[in-house]
């Protein structure tokens, strides 16, 4: 320690280079309306986007109002739960708590008619076949595991149909 | 330096806990009555400033959701601190001060029900020294309204008096969380929650947002027929530790205040971010604010506690009364930290 | 309205590291500022404001910091501000504090930007769970490695693009001092072959986790002309938009490119190639130079990694970037965007020592932040603006 003078009765003493403070703090969250009514229908095998009123876009996940405009939004959208990878990385560094075995990957999948897409996780084909354009469904839990989370999808698999054209998806590329 | 003032003023309905909705939907209703208000959608506005924390919200980012709910697209000139919102509107005014802006809109929110507000509260504390005895927020304020006690600034009884006159006036403030109160006497019946404060010197726990927006000179003339102009602000911080710095006076604010030029004249109302009683009479002193003015008719963070957004409350009611006629001239303060640490006092006047 | 001039007459900065342990989170940020002032010939008594940033105080386990920091930045009595936007924070705090100066409020404004991550855990406190959704990457990589996919697919760069920039950034870190990496017997090899951490992103690509803090002294006209060898701001601004928003292109974002914009309009610049002379730019993972070469106007849309393989942002390039090493070699979260700044300012200065661009008179400093949302960025220049 530059420039401290310690008194005699200290100068042997070894200081103290950190402490460790564990901290825990609670937090109920609530999700708020328009996650509320998105998760319920989740917990059904629904999924729903919300329109906006001005600019008619579909805002998924819906949070209530449209971003680009900022109005509320609460025109309920229902889209399909099969789309399109339009863009997509290989995940190979686990997070804490994670039981996912590695490499796996991690895909914005755009459902047909949409205007944004969710993030998931794409399984049933190997990490390295993985495309932009690949068309794929959701894979849901099983009825008695269906819950308000959106890990009621497990993951998202290829439906085996032809790719989607470039041209028809490079706007959300 | 440029004229300003406080053109649009909204604010939630304060509530113990928002069960339903999250804090971008309970912003949301507010950010668009004043673009209603004013008849002008976010493009009029040249800058946006916001105040939140995320340690209320319990994650991190937690203020970049609320841009859902302003229509930042096309982009937008915006800024954020993590203070409460008054400080916002000063980042604000400095923008429209430097000729940048013409117009600003400030927001501020917080729900204090997700978390347990104390606890939350300690994490602010110096991290060595004080963080980890997790001295809760209660106790901090109790700490000084003993001193305060002491030293005879103050009695319990005139804390009464502040709690219960607080609480009166805001039976006429439809967004007041807690309406009405019980006449000093009896409240001084009540146990002592943290001696020597009793839980009616204690600010309400509360979730809520607000909005103001901001505009210069001719514009604000264009926008409104009764700018509450201000005509000064100012803030100032103290040191940390509380022992290092006078518990029973307000060093800070009296500074802000005599650099925001409040005792250039007349003061009528004065909104005071003092969430406890007896900080009242601390902030009211440093501000040499006579028996004459009349402190929080809006009721106050003893009425009603947003963290984060309170302190914006208090400008905006302070400027409500100066548009609606009832104030010449009007103070309005916000406080941070623990035991009013740090402090920013705005003094408002309407057109002459 | 005439705004006043700000000049930068101090700067300091961390030894950035991963640990820290030999200072508190005063300490760190004491270090930094120390440094601007004795830069500045100053001490605490001539500073009027104190203006500090920092990202997500998850990082530190500490909610609003400058609290307990107002005694160790001489901020007592002082006004003081502490800024939050996320990853550009770096940036838009050293835009507050030149408003402060410009509006005419302050004379001398002191500035801090700092993290010290190692007090919490910086994984963590970037992928805190959100409820109701299940976590799926660690850390933000794994959020930006997609966007990076679709500007290889956009503009049809070859794989090898990254590896160019992070050689790049890391070869030029072992010229500065302060630099968190230095990565001695660093080759294009050893960036390729280390672990890919989310395809297209290897580890060698990724910035650090870093303790640092960054610190400025700004001044008005007098203060700059009284200064030895002041850095003038030239322009600055910040834009923000949406983190998702259908039709939002998070690969060129509209914000970044309308912040640039503004920026060059206040400074003159009408071609940010010939115009600037060395360009300190947020890039925390490899393929962010070519994105944000585009994105600054450096290089027309989808050609932007042509400009990196043809080695122009390299210290000996005629555009080079991030001759400090950038994000890629050090990265205190909250300070990373100031350090940009600052080092943007070190350049005009002629004060870069071993990593100084010969002849630098205009620079460019920029910082971004959230899901590429957030874009704070100033010019500077060694000339007098004279409007």
């Amino acid at each position: 320690m530059s420039g401290v003078v310690l008194p005699e009765a200290l100068r042997d003493v070894e200081p103290v280079r950190s402490i460790r403070t564990p901290a825990r703090l609670e937090y109920r969250f609530t999700a708020g309306e328009a996650s509320s009514r998105f998760l319920r229908g989740v917990a059904r095998r629904k999924i729903y986007g919300e329109r906006c009123g001005r600019c008619h876009k579909v805002i998924l996940p819906p949070r209530g109002s449209c971003p680009t405009c900022g109005v509320p939004t609460s025109e309920q959208v229902e889209l399909p739960d099969h789309g399109i990878v339009t863009t997509f990385c290989v995940v190979n560094v686990k997070f804490s708590g994670s039981a996912m075995e590695l490499p796996y990957v991690c895909a914005t999948v755009l459902p047909d008619g949409g205007d944004m897409g969710l993030f998931g996780m794409i399984q049933e084909i190997p990490f390295d076949e993985v495309r932009m354009g690949m068309r794929v469904e959701a894979v849901w839990v099983p009825d008695d595991e269906l819950t308000h989370d959106l890990a009621s999808i497990k993951w998202w698999r290829p439906t085996g149909e032809p790719d989607a054209d470039y041209a028809s998806y490079r706007e959300h590329v | 330096m440029r004229d300003v003032a406080v053109v649009a003023f909204a604010q939630s309905r304060h509530v113990r806990r928002e069960q339903a909705r999250n804090e971008v939907e309970m912003l949301m209703p507010v950010l668009h009555q004043v673009k209603a208000d004013l008849g002008i959608d976010q493009s009029a506005i040249d800058f946006t400033c916001s105040g939140s924390t995320d340690y209320l919200a319990g994650s991190a980012f937690s203020f970049v959701m609320t841009l859902d709910g302003v229509g930042a697209s096309p982009p937008i000139s915006e800024s954020h601190v993590e203070m409460d919102g008054a400080w916002a509107l000063y980042e604000a005014w400095v923008k429209i001060q430097t000729g940048a802006a013409d117009t600003a809109l400030v927001y501020a929110y917080g729900k204090s029900s997700p978390g347990a507000l104390r606890d939350v509260l300690s994490r602010q504390l110096d991290p060595y020294y004080l963080g980890p005895l997790w001295p809760d927020s209660l106790a901090l304020a109790a700490l000084q309204a003993r001193a305060c006690l002491d030293a005879g600034l103050t009695t319990v009884e005139e804390m009464a008096a502040i709690a219960a006159r607080s609480r009166q006036a805001a039976a006429a403030n439809a967004f007041a969380q807690l309406q009405g109160s019980d006449d000093p006497a009896v409240l001084l019946k009540e146990p002592e929650l943290a001696a020597p404060l009793r839980l009616h010197d204690c600010p309400p726990i509360t979730d809520g947002a607000a909005a103001v927006v901001l505009a210069a000179g001719d514009r604000a003339r264009e926008l409104s027929d009764s700018p509450a102009w201000i005509r000064g602000i100012d803030h100032r911080i103290e040191a940390h530790a509380l022992g290092v710095r006078a518990l029973t006076s307000s060093a800070s604010t009296a500074l802000a205040g005599e650099r925001a030029g409040v005792g250039d004249g007349r003061v009528d109302v004065a909104e005071l971010h003092a969430p406890f009683t007896h900080q009242e009479v601390l902030v009211r002193r440093a501000l040499g604010l006579g028996d004459d003015v009349e402190v929080n008719p809006s009721g106050g963070p003893l009425a009603a506690n947003p963290l984060m957004a309170a302190g914006l409350i208090r400008i905006g009611e302070a400027a409500t009364r100066v548009s609606g006629g009832e104030a010449r001239r009007a103070v309005a303060h916000a406080t941070s930290g623990p035991c009013l640490q740090q402090n920013l006092v705005c003094v408002l006047e309407g057109e002459d | 309205m005439g705004k006043e001039l700000v000049a930068v007459v101090g700067i300091g900065q961390t030894h950035h590291q991963a640990t820290r342990g030999d200072v508190s989170i005063a300490g760190l940020v004491r270090e930094a500022a120390l440094e601007a002032l004795a830069d500045a010939g100053m001490t605490w008594a001539d500073i009027d404001a104190v203006v500090i940033g920092k990202a997500p105080d998850f990082f530190e386990g500490l909610m609003m910091p400058e609290l307990y920091l107002a005694d160790a930045l001489g901020a007592v009595g002082k006004p003081m501000l502490r800024v939050h936007t996320a990853g550009s924070v770096g940036g838009s705090t050293a835009l507050v504090a030149a408003s402060l100066v410009q509006a005419g409020i302050h004379r001398r404004v002191l500035t801090v930007a700092f993290e010290k991550q190692s007090e919490s855990e910086a994984m963590w406190a970037l992928t805190l769970p959100i409820p109701f959704s299940p976590p799926l990457v660690a850390g933000a990589g794994g959020y930006f490695a997609p966007h990076i996919r679709a500007y290889m697919r956009r503009s049809g760069a070859p794989d090898h693009i990254g590896v160019l920039v992070a050689l790049k950034d890391r070869q030029n870190a072992l010229k500065n001092p302060k630099a968190h990496l230095h990565e001695e017997g660093i080759t294009f090899e050893s960036v390729k072959d280390s672990m890919m951490l989310w395809d297209p992103l290897r580890y060698s690509e990724t910035c650090p986790s870093s303790d640092g803090a960054c610190a400025m002294v700004l001044t008005d006209e007098a203060g700059g002309d009284a200064a030895t060898d002041p850095a003038w701001m030239l322009g600055g601004a910040m834009r923000s938009e949406p983190t998702m928003a259908p039709g939002r292109d998070q690969v060129n974002p509209m914000a970044g490119r309308e912040c640039a914009a503004d920026v060059y309009t206040q400074a003159g610049i009408t071609d940010p190639r010939r115009d600037i002379d060395v360009a300190e730019v947020y890039v925390p993972f490899s393929w962010y130079e070519p994105m944000w070469l585009e994105n600054l106007g450096f290089a027309p849309e989808g050609k932007g990694w042509t400009l990196v393989e043809d080695g122009a942002t390299q210290m000996d390039g005629d555009i080079p970037w991030n001759p400090s090493g950038g994000v890629l070699s050090s990265n205190p979260i909250g300070a990373s965007g100031m350090i940009r700044f600052a080092e943007a300012a070190l350049q005009v200065r002629g004060r870069a020592g071993e990593h100084q661009i010969e002849g630098a008179r205009v620079a460019l400093g920029h910082a971004y932040g959230g899901g590429s949302q957030f874009f704070a960025m100033w010019a500077v220049g060694a000339a007098k603006p004279t409007s």
